[in-house]
């Protein structure tokens, strides 16, 4: 067992785990934060996905000893603080979700795209950018629409 | 499933990890971005009892030009090297391969030299090295040595690396009138491919990095010294029946390789013109 | 009632709802089973079988009994005292057989991937630890991985007790084929092969049993699409009360018909729940999902098509051999998709004279049963890929072919050959529409002048019928007690507000949004006032749930019945308070109103409040109810047949046979459209599933049985980067069966896409006179065909 101190959706956080637990786990079943699901734990379908010191990543391709020190944001982390609430909006609004399985993944993995996407920055972009990120249920169509229509929006100042 | 259980330490300094590796031998692993490892973890295909964690060390972070080479720290991720300014204006080719690595959330935390070192014959990053001439940084209990990447990559998820050594870097040579050309045959966005071509014409010298062609990552010399010497492209063509290895597997036969591996090789070097 | 005039008041069927709980989910908000977390609660991890076949010799637990956190390990012989056997068969599938099947192997194993034995442990990690330490010895028995060779004289039997390895055999004959074949033309053939694929549901299947001994009931969190059909097996091979079983479907993180199957894991797990007395909770990962799921398709089809030289089809011959593992599905059964094959296959065309012969063969694989569109890709695939063939062989127009065929419409009812009856379809209409959509003559000239420049592009198309809203011609006729009626309570609650209690369910589709558009249409009140419960056997009315097109027509017209039986209701009660005859009342916008006026006499809150807390005030001998439950289930057709059309659009690389695909378009009538933005969307998904099967996803078995690329890394689905945009639109011919009209549309995407991709890359290769028939169509067949010229198309004069 070891212990952890990291912080997630801003909370200080001490833990003791083993090391084996990887961070979706962690996050899941220690802290409760079952936004974070798990579709594969290969590191394929993107379900997982979580931000680690800001950057996107495989929650199920992280240990949980390796996030400590680490600043952990969790789908429910950047819905209380109301950062991606338009995508959000988007997402339900176009109905780029069906069983909503992917969408919390698929939703960080947006928002990762649009915080750095370029100015020229097209529908073939925003597809190369959630190609990582499984989704059954919609065929993809309408989550790039939601993107999409979420990136004309906030270039509209 | 979930992984088997083991140990894990994070040492504060190479020394310490060199002398972890020393000490535990076969039984520990080293883990840096542990993208290649995670996947092994959990899927029970690998079960070490130590974990020794890298990823953090800061002599293995930094990219620096000096001397015309550009030297990549081992434990850059793929995300850190992609964007670098250094390797965007010096090393285009592997800003170019490393958009074809996976995924953002995967290039977010695999390291460059961790993909170097896990070896596996369908990255992209092995090929490259071997198309840049690039050499290896290793550090062992003995010191560090360098290895050339010709001489680095031996079998299948093998290296030249000693059982107790650590790749610390990578240095890449610069030469200022490179051309370059990169493509790979994958089934979707992100895929390990079916084949793929790193090339690299220097002044003098041309060499063709091939991955996902067999047990090692590998350079297609008689193409390569068809093409230095001037002879057409579908003379190289032609040669790469020798150079590539028979080698099958569920994507491709052999022969569906070879021929995908002549379409790579018309369209990379066909585009540099002049053939 | 006409659903298609908007200015109709309260009009909410045909509004592009946004869900309501996609926010919730967008927030990961959700609670799927695998979320839920009780007291006590152990985890479940199975050993499994590494053989396709072999016998167990021996099994030693006790290595793993005293491993960390372990609570039990069972076996098939211990497990069997728990649960009794089932077997997937059915009576109206004439001859169908299969054998007990047990919840974990009892003495041989007939698949790799099957249970073997279980570990219950307080971490699922520590039950994964355990399972390795499970000594297990096996005497390998000689795999049968092909299907024709399963049914070969001397072929190993995997039930010895069964004779031979043929599960079902049916046979079509309208008479007169032979005569209508020499009479024919020509005669196009060929031979078709469909790789097995799998559902891959992003959530796989997950379980949470939990049996209280104290109150002696069994409460079961399941993903699954049928809980009431799961707590009637439950009580049946537990041997418990139905009374005793609640099933709650919580979130289900996709579903696609493989959760609606009886699971021998899932089936351990309860039972091992009433062993410990305490809530068990299993949540398959990847590798042992794809090991485990109902696999679909793995069919090879012989296909001849009689054909006139003006292009009239005179006749189909059919032989479709289809492997399903070693045992029927239980209680759906395995025949049922090669069953639909032939039932479907010329579907949409008028012909004369069909012969089909469908065999189901068992196998050592996984096993293989119903998934979305069950049987229509293969009967589509068929029929389409004959009908290009044709018009290729005959120089017509892939379009021209099709006008000349399809049934008319004008010519309704009718009768299919294989005896389906259609009520009303819409073929001509719908192939109408897709060529102003797709712009068909320009696309066909784009494609030409790209030609010149050696641009290998390709048009496929591929018209389709579905079956959707069944009766219960599916199962209940053959004694299954699987519900084909559903049922809807609604309530007036104290505020005014409504609540619909139903008994189809959600996995994503958007039943509960739909749901609340009918009755708020049904009702009178604002959608944002109505809330909707599924998925809960102890909750809602007793029905079917949700599986091949039903939620929609089946459900929503219950929801309609119930919903107007609870206006009457109320319009008695108001009339009672307004001393006014209900006659001359109705209910809008959330009050009751003069009906001639259309000026509010009372609001639904209000009366609501006499009801609840003023009984007092109503006149003696009035008792308000003011809830109402209405179920349905259509009679006067066995299925409601929906129809369309699909056309893809892609570029071939000639050199390494990578296909791009560029555009997909879909022309679909699924009668009266609820919520088009969810009808859409379903339609989508369905259609990318297809694109999967005809480019992607295959279970790879070596000739051991065993499965090559059980990960998500190696068996390939679709991605966002490879999908087109896909263009859909409507025609609306609603069943006359039902008040809405509306019929199904959840697989009206996957029953065809694969026809028109496979169609678009052999009108891609026409040039070079190679046509493939194999699916998926991967690099490596489309190199290969190129390379060796081999794959032309069979036709003869």
């Amino acid at each position: 067992m070891t212990s952890i101190t990291l912080t997630v959706n801003g909370e200080p956080i001490t833990a003791t785990i083993p090391a084996r637990l990887h961070l979706a786990d962690f996050l899941r079943d220690h802290l409760g934060l079952t936004g974070t699901h798990l579709g594969c734990e290969h590191g394929v379908c993107g379900a997982c996905t979580v931000r680690l010191d800001g950057a996107i990543v495989r929650g199920c391709l992280v240990l949980a000893v390796q996030a400590d020190g680490c600043t952990v944001e969790t789908i429910e982390g950047v819905s209380d603080s109301g950062e991606v609430a338009d995508l959000q909006h988007a997402f339900a609004a176009r109905n780029a979700l069906q069983c909503g399985y992917c969408t919390p993944g698929m939703v960080l993995t947006a928002q990762d795209f649009l915080l750095h996407a370029p100015a020229d920055a097209d529908r073939a972009a925003i597809r190369e950018h959630l190609s990582g990120n499984y989704c059954r249920c919609t065929g993809y169509e309408a989550i790039i629409d939601a993107v999409e229509t979420t990136l004309n929006a906030r270039r509209t100042p | 499933m979930k992984a088997a259980a083991f140990d894990y330490i994070r040492p504060e300094t190479l020394g310490a990890a060199i002398t972890l590796l020393t000490r535990h031998g076969p039984d520990a692993k080293l883990i840096a971005g542990g993208q290649s490892l995670l996947p092994a973890l959990n899927l029970r295909l690998s079960a070490p009892g130590l974990l020794i964690d890298i990823g953090r060390l800061a002599a293995l972070r930094g990219i620096t030009l000096a001397d015309r080479t550009l030297h990549i720290g081992a434990g850059c991720t793929h995300a850190q090297v992609m964007t670098h300014p250094l390797i965007q204006r010096h090393a285009p080719l592997i800003a170019r391969a490393l958009a074809d690595v996976a995924h953002p959330a995967i290039r977010a935390r695999g390291t460059f030299g961790g993909s170097l070192a896990n070896a596996d014959p369908a990255a992209e990053l092995p090929a490259c090295a071997l198309a840049l001439d690039a050499v290896m940084h290793a550090q062992g209990p003995a010191g560090p040595r360098r290895i050339p990447a010709a001489e680095f990559f031996t079998a299948l998820f093998e290296t030249a690396l000693a059982p107790d050594e650590v790749l610390t870097g990578v240095d890449i040579p610069i030469q200022g009138d490179t051309q370059w050309g990169f493509a790979e045959l994958a089934r979707r966005t992100g895929d390990y491919a079916m084949v793929g071509l790193a090339a690299v014409a220097r002044p003098g010298t041309i060499r063709l990095g091939w991955f996902s062609v067999g047990q090692t990552a590998i350079l297609a010399h008689r193409a390569a010294a068809t093409l230095t010497e001037g002879g057409p492209l579908e003379a190289a063509c032609t040669a790469l029946a020798d150079d590539l290895p028979a080698h099958d597997d569920p994507q491709a036969s052999a022969a569906m390789r070879l021929h995908l591996a002549r379409v790579l090789l018309r369209r990379v070097v066909g585009a540099w013109g002049g053939r | 009632m006409k659903f298609s005039d908007p200015t109709r008041p309260d009009a909410q069927i045909g509004l592009a709802r946004a869900r309501p709980q996609a926010r919730a989910l967008a927030q990961g908000r959700g609670t799927f089973t695998s979320d839920i977390t009780l007291p006590r609660m152990v985890h479940a991890a199975f050993l499994r079988s590494p053989y396709a076949h072999a016998t167990i010799t021996a099994i030693d637990l006790a290595p793993a009994r005293t491993m960390p956190g372990v609570v039990a390990v069972l076996d098939g012989a211990a497990m069997a005292d728990l649960c009794t056997p089932w077997v997937g068969v059915l009576t109206h599938l004439k001859g169908l057989k299969s054998a007990p099947q047990y919840p974990l192997a009892v003495g041989r194993v007939r698949w790799q991937g099957e249970p073997v034995a279980m570990v219950l442990a307080t971490t699922r990690a520590q039950a994964e630890d355990a399972a390795e330490h499970i000594m297990v010895s096996y005497d390998p028995l000689p795999p049968v991985v092909d299907a024709a060779a399963a049914l070969a004289p001397g072929a190993p039997l995997i039930h010895p007790e069964l004779g031979d390895n043929l599960a079902f055999e049916r046979h079509i004959d309208t008479g007169n084929t032979d005569a209508a074949f020499a009479a024919a033309d020509h005669i196009i053939e060929a031979d078709f092969t469909f790789a097995r694929h799998t559902g891959v549901p992003l959530e796989p299947r997950a379980v949470l049993a939990d049996w209280n001994e104290g109150a002696q009931r069994l409460t079961i969190h399941q993903g699954t699409q049928v809980p009431h059909m799961m707590q009637t097996i439950y009580a049946r091979h537990l041997g418990l009360d139905e009374s005793q079983i609640r099933v709650i479907s919580p979130d289900v993180g996709g579903s696609f018909g493989i959760k609606i199957h009886v699971y021998p894991d899932e089936m351990a797990v309860v039972a091992a729940s009433r062993l410990l007395r305490r809530p068990v909770r299993f949540v398959a990962d990847r590798l042992e999902s794809f090991v485990s799921d109902i696999h679909a398709r793995d069919h090879t089809v012989h296909a001849r098509l009689a054909i006139m030289n003006d292009g009239t089809i005179t006749g189909f011959d059919i032989d479709d051999l289809t492997g399903i593992g070693p045992y029927s599905a239980y209680p759906r059964t395995s025949a049922v998709e090669a069953n639909q094959v032939i039932n479907l296959i010329g579907g949409p065309y008028r012909f004369a004279h069909y012969r089909a012969r469908a065999r189901v063969a068992f196998q050592t694989k996984a096993m293989m049963s119903q998934y979305r569109a069950v049987g229509h890709p293969i009967a589509t695939s068929v029929t389409e890929g004959l009908i290009d063939r044709a018009a290729s062989h005959l120089g017509i127009d892939p379009v021209t072919i099709r006008r000349r065929n399809l049934i008319p419409d004008d010519a309704y009812p009718c009768t299919s050959p294989s005896g389906m009856r259609f009520e009303a379809l819409s073929h001509h209409a719908c192939l109408d529409r897709l060529l102003t959509l797709m712009d068909y003559d320009a696309l066909r000239a784009e494609q030409a002048s790209l030609r010149q420049r050696g641009i290998m592009r390709g048009i496929g198309i591929a018209s389709f019928i579905e079956i959707t809203n069944p009766g219960a011609a599916f199962y209940g006729v053959g004694g299954a007690r699987i519900s084909a009626q559903d049922g809807a309570t609604l309530r007036l609650d104290a505020a005014g507000r409504l609540i619909v209690q139903a008994s189809v369910t959600e996995q994503g589709q958007g039943t509960t949004t739909i749901l609340a558009q009918i009755a708020a249409e049904a009702m009178g009140v604002a959608f944002d006032h109505v809330r909707v419960m599924l998925g809960d056997t102890d909750v809602t009315p007793y029905g079917g749930g949700t599986w091949a097109s039903r939620a929609a027509g089946i459900g929503g017209e219950a929801t309609w019945q119930a919903a107007r039986a609870l206006c009457a209701q109320i319009l008695t009660l108001a009339a009672s308070i307004l001393q006014e005859t209900s006659g001359n009342l109705d209910i809008s916008g959330g009050a009751v109103i003069d009906r001639a006026s259309r000026a509010e006499r009372i609001t639904l809150a209000e009366l609501a409040r006499i009801a609840y807390f003023r009984p007092d005030t109503l006149p003696k001998g009035i008792q308000a109810e003011l809830i109402a439950t209405r179920h349905y289930v259509p009679r006067e057709y066995p299925f409601a047949f929906t129809n369309g059309i699909q056309a893809a659009w892609l570029e071939l690389d000639t050199e390494t046979g990578f296909i791009t695909l560029l555009k997909h378009w879909v022309v679909e009538d699924c009668g009266t459209v609820i919520n088009p933005m969810l009808v859409d969307e379903q339609i989508r998904g369905g259609v990318v599933q297809g694109i999967g099967a005809a480019l992607f996803e295959q279970c790879d078995y070596d000739a051991e049985g065993q499965m090559l690329n059980a990960s998500m890394a190696d068996y390939l689905v679709p991605m966002a980067g490879e999908m087109p945009d896909i263009t859909i639109a409507h025609i609306t011919t609603p069943t006359a069966e039902s008040t809405i009209g509306a019929k199904g549309a959840g697989e009206a995407g996957t029953a065809a896409a694969s026809a028109a991709i496979a169609n678009a890359v052999n009108d891609a290769l026409s040039p070079l006179a190679i046509s493939l028939a194999t699916i998926p169509l991967t690099p490596a067949r489309i190199l290969a065909a190129l390379q060796t010229g081999t794959g032309r198309a069979g036709g003869r004069p």
